[in-house]
């Protein structure tokens, strides 16, 4: 069989203002290099003259589509041609602007762009709002094409006043195209062959930027980050690996590397790198879809992102400076909830504060208190759990993420800065004592497999005299009684042990510390095994968060009991009309079986 | 990366974020290439494991080879392997090879209609039972919130509108004009309860590239694909009434990554074999609004 050795291929979307010419580009680039099917130029061009209408080459992509849409030939949302190094995809890209989510759509998918700006009729609307977008997207191999030059009888001056002007804007928001070309898609100037109607200019045809450009490298000298797209254990059919699963985005992975996870700061070493089909491999570099397993049996779960020990570390915050484009139906609005998504986990999310809104194609701050679809906007957004990330600037893949609304990606941006929040000292000591934790040969799921139950904190609120501590109490004895080690523990025994050098505990001063080290002494009961039942009278938002950051999330349920007062907290369970101690017990052991915390007998 | 590398790693990037998004998940399984490979990278993704149960729309007018290869495969790789079938219209003779319908109009029976009811659990569905090797009536009927089919956008002008996720309405239209955007690795996986969502983790795919990778990888593939000694093989697969062979003297997965890189088929689209393709201009378009893979 003869090799014949496939050429690099590379995805391309070319943007503009509606009618600026984009169809006739594509047309004359399909046309000139040769990448039409046989025949099909000549066809349109005797079909014209029949019809006495002048040949356009945009005439070219309507062709295409009526062959498609009886199945035939080639793909017009999808064009391809190729010179003589490359296969390049053209990806379809609306210019008008009700079709913005569609550019975006399609522009996300490429390595570098072509935007066409009509000689004629100067910078529009969209020829901004496409280069904002474009550098938004991060997409930075940039080429403007200043089009139709033929009608300004390729006069210099006009050329040049459109690279002035253009150039003045992408410098605005930190784009540096690759360059600007004079091109006429119509009569064929300098897109495959220099022209001689442009004598002044001695740059590249659009053909040889193309092939300039450089193929998206996969960032393998960055940081190591790996964000968790699942954890597998296929046991059903008898495979025992444990396999954390996911995409690299940047760095390099090696067999006998010390990976830590974030938000959690959890630590382990890479035993194996696994894949079916393929040879052993001792390490795996970005861009692979990879799964590896790991010594120290550690728990980690979807959402969580991974680093390595010794390279700098993701920043883990709740608040955020983030740059973002809008293109939800509905506007966004300060108040209302909403799902961020970034690397692969899902958080809510509420803007804390608009800092500008900005009409992406005249650059003007526009003072609003809610962010327009198209617009785009710098505001500080504040998630409900911690997140792990990178800034812009360190690096850009890690730092993407979108915001979900009404289940539609309704917007995406960049964090551009991680801002302090109340529990930020204390969550860098509990990353430090994750990272620095000694495992035992015990993993937690073993453990829960050992005691036949899971290990949980309970955290039963309410309001004075609602039957709490009874009910915890005899939650304990009800739980110890067929055989699970539940542990009641009361907040306020910690005062003359632990708390004994504080001297008044319950003080607004000293209730943060206190409430601290409740948190860590229930982390290490509930790392034991235990079902850690404790009480504390109307907790507060800020002290709740603080023990979630210390104990974690998925250590916790917060059981609200009796007669609801106006708090902010979100519990997971709310108990009301109980009829006596006894039935909230018995409610209480319902609500353990129903999350799977023990099982049902 | 090469290529197939970047398309494989993206591939299973989507498998892996459709299995652990959706609770209900299915994927489409035709037993023609494409959605071969699609099994294939599923157990990329998977360690070699497919734990998503493979859908396959029986309109009993399959070549009997496909189906043979289908439960051999399904066995062999153990497969949670589920058939729907239109049995009213089978039953009722409502088809184009006993004379009653329009090919479109028997697409639209056998293999849209089919999937439809079945997706959505109000058909009877049988289940590969493995230990006793047989097909067993499904108890479960729960409609899948996910599924996964093999398209990809070179095929014909309507896919190449769809997105890796796509959603799907009440009604299971598709409406194409209407998507939310798409970026960064970033899928629609949030859904309003009865809609549902197709994802289609071959897009990007092209023919030439699904069958370097067959070659690559050693997929075994249905022998219709090759030809026998009598200068004709299949080049895309479905019902034999309506499905014909092309002339080729391709006798394995070589000889046809050559065929399509330099040969006679290098301009000519794929579905050229598929005569409902061509009844109606636009008629693809509409099957596929309708729920037509």
């Amino acid at each position: 069989m003869k090799d014949i050795k496939r050429k690099e291929d590379m995805n391309i979307v070319i943007v503009g203002h509606v009618d600026h010419g984009k169809s006739t580009i594509i047309g004359r680039l399909l046309a000139d290099t040769g990448s039409l099917p046989n025949g099909k130029l000549e066809e349109v061009k005797e079909r014209c003259r029949r019809n006495s209408k002048p040949f356009e080459y945009a005439f070219l992509l309507d062709a295409l589509k009526d062959e498609q849409a009886q199945g035939i030939t080639i793909d017009s949302a999808r064009c391809f041609f190729q010179t003589e190094n490359r296969e390049y995809i053209i990806i379809d890209a609306p210019g008008h602007i009700e079709f913005l989510k569609n550019m975006v759509t399609g522009a996300s998918r490429a390595e570098s762009a072509l935007l066409v700006i009509d000689a004629n009729e100067g910078i529009q609307e969209n020829s901004k709002r496409h280069g904002y977008l474009l550098s938004m997207l991060g997409i930075n191999q940039i080429s403007v094409l200043v089009n139709k030059m033929d009608l300004v009888d390729y006069d210099e001056k006009v050329f040049k006043n459109i690279v002035k002007e253009y150039t003045g804007f992408l410098r605005e928001i930190n784009v540096e195209p690759d360059s600007f070309i004079p091109i006429s898609g119509m009569i064929g100037d300098n897109i495959t062959t220099k022209s001689e109607n442009t004598p002044w200019y001695n740059g590249n045809t659009v053909i040889n930027t193309l092939d300039n450009f450089q193929i998206a490298e996969t960032s393998d000298d960055k940081p190591f980050r790996m964000p968790v797209q699942d954890v597998y254990k296929f046991t059903k059919d008898g495979d025992n690996r444990r396999i954390v699963a996911g995409t690299i985005e940047t760095g390099k992975l090696s067999v006998g590397d010390e990976v830590v996870f974030y938000p959690s700061g959890k630590r382990s070493t890479v035993k194996s790198i696994e894949a079916f089909n393929r040879k052993t491999q001792n390490y795996v570099t970005a861009g692979y879809s990879t799964g590896f397993t790991l010594k120290e049996q550690i728990y980690i779960t979807r959402g969580e992102m991974a680093g390595k020990v010794g390279v700098s570390n993701p920043k883990v915050a709740t608040r955020i400076r983030v740059n973002l484009f809008w293109l939800g139906r509905s506007p966004m609005i300060k108040g209302n909830s909403y799902f961020l998504k970034i690397g692969n986990a899902k958080v809510k999310v509420e803007i804390e504060k608009i800092k500008r809104v900005i009409d992406a194609s005249t650059l003007t701050n526009v003072n609003r208190e809610q962010i327009d679809r198209n617009d785009v906007a710098e505001c500080i957004l504040k998630t409900q759990n911690p997140i792990a990330f990178d800034e812009n600037k360190h690096i850009q893949n890690t730092s993407r993420f979108v915001i979900v609304d009404d289940y539609d990606i309704s917007g995406g941006g960049t964090i551009e800065e991680a801002l302090e929040d109340k529990q930020s000292k204390v969550r860098d000591q509990v990353l430090l004592r994750n990272y620095n934790w000694e495992k035992s040969m015990v993993s937690s799921s073993e453990r829960a497999e050992g005691y036949n139950h899971k290990s949980k904190l309970l955290l039963i609120t309410g309001r004075k005299g609602s039957g709490r501590r009874d009910i915890a109490k005899g939650l304990e004895k009800k739980l110890l009684s067929t055989g699970k080690k539940a542990y009641y523990l009361g907040v306020e025994n910690l005062i003359y042990g632990i708390d004994a050098d504080i001297k008044d505990p319950q003080k607004e001063d000293n209730r943060e510390e206190f409430i601290r080290r409740f948190a860590e002494i229930a982390y290490i009961l509930v790392d034991a095994g235990n079902i850690l039942i404790t009480t504390i009278v109307e907790l507060s938002e800020e002290e709740l968060e603080l023990i979630k950051t210390v104990v974690s999330p998925e250590n916790m349920e917060i059981i609200w009991i009796g007669e609801r007062t106006p708090t902010d907290i979100k519990t997971d369970f709310y108990l009301s009309d109980l009829d006596g101690i006894e039935d909230g017990i018995i409610a209480l052991k319902e609500y353990l079986q129903e999350k799977n915390i023990i099982m049902k007998f | 990366m090469d290529h197939l590398d970047r398309l494989e790693n993206k591939s299973v990037n989507i498998l892996r974020e459709a299995y652990s998004q959706f609770k209900n998940l299915g994927m489409l399984w035709s037993i023609g290439k494409d959605s071969t490979v699609l099994v294939w990278l599923a157990r990329k993704a998977f360690f070699g494991h497919v734990p998503i149960p493979l859908v396959h729309v029986d309109t009993h007018y399959k070549i009997p080879e496909m189906i043979k290869y289908r439960d051999r495969f399904a066995k062999e790789w153990k497969i949670d392997m589920i058939y729907g079938e239109n049995k009213v219209a089978l039953d009722s003779k409502q088809t184009y090879p006993d004379g009653n319908v329009s090919r479109l109009q028997c697409c639209k029976f056998l293999k849209a209609d089919a999937l439809k009811h079945t997706l959505n659990g109000d058909w009877t569905r049988y289940r590969l039972n493995h230990k006793k090797g047989v097909y067993e009536i499904d108890e479960n009927r729960e409609a899948f919130t996910g599924v996964i089919v093999g398209v990809r956008a070179d095929e014909e002008g309507s896919r190449s509108k769809e997105r890796y996720f796509s959603p799907r309405n009440k009604e299971n239209t598709w409406e194409f004009g209407d998507q939310p955007p798409e970026f960064w690795n970033q899928y629609k996986t949030d859904f309003k309860p009865g809609t549902h969502v197709r994802i289609h983790p071959l897009l990007d795919w092209t023919e030439l590239d699904i069958w370097e990778y067959i070659q690559r990888e050693k997929i075994p593939v249905v022998s219709l694909y090759f030809d026998q000694g009598e200068g004709k093989r299949y080049r895309s697969l479905g019902c034999y009434p309506c499905t014909t062979p092309v002339d080729s003297t391709a006798k394995n997965v070589e000889d046809i990554v050559e065929e399509l890189k330099t040969g006679k088929f290098a301009n000519i689209a794929e579905r050229s074999g598929r005569a409902q393709d061509k009844e109606d201009g636009g008629g693809l378009e509409e099957l596929r609004k309708d729920g037509y893979m």
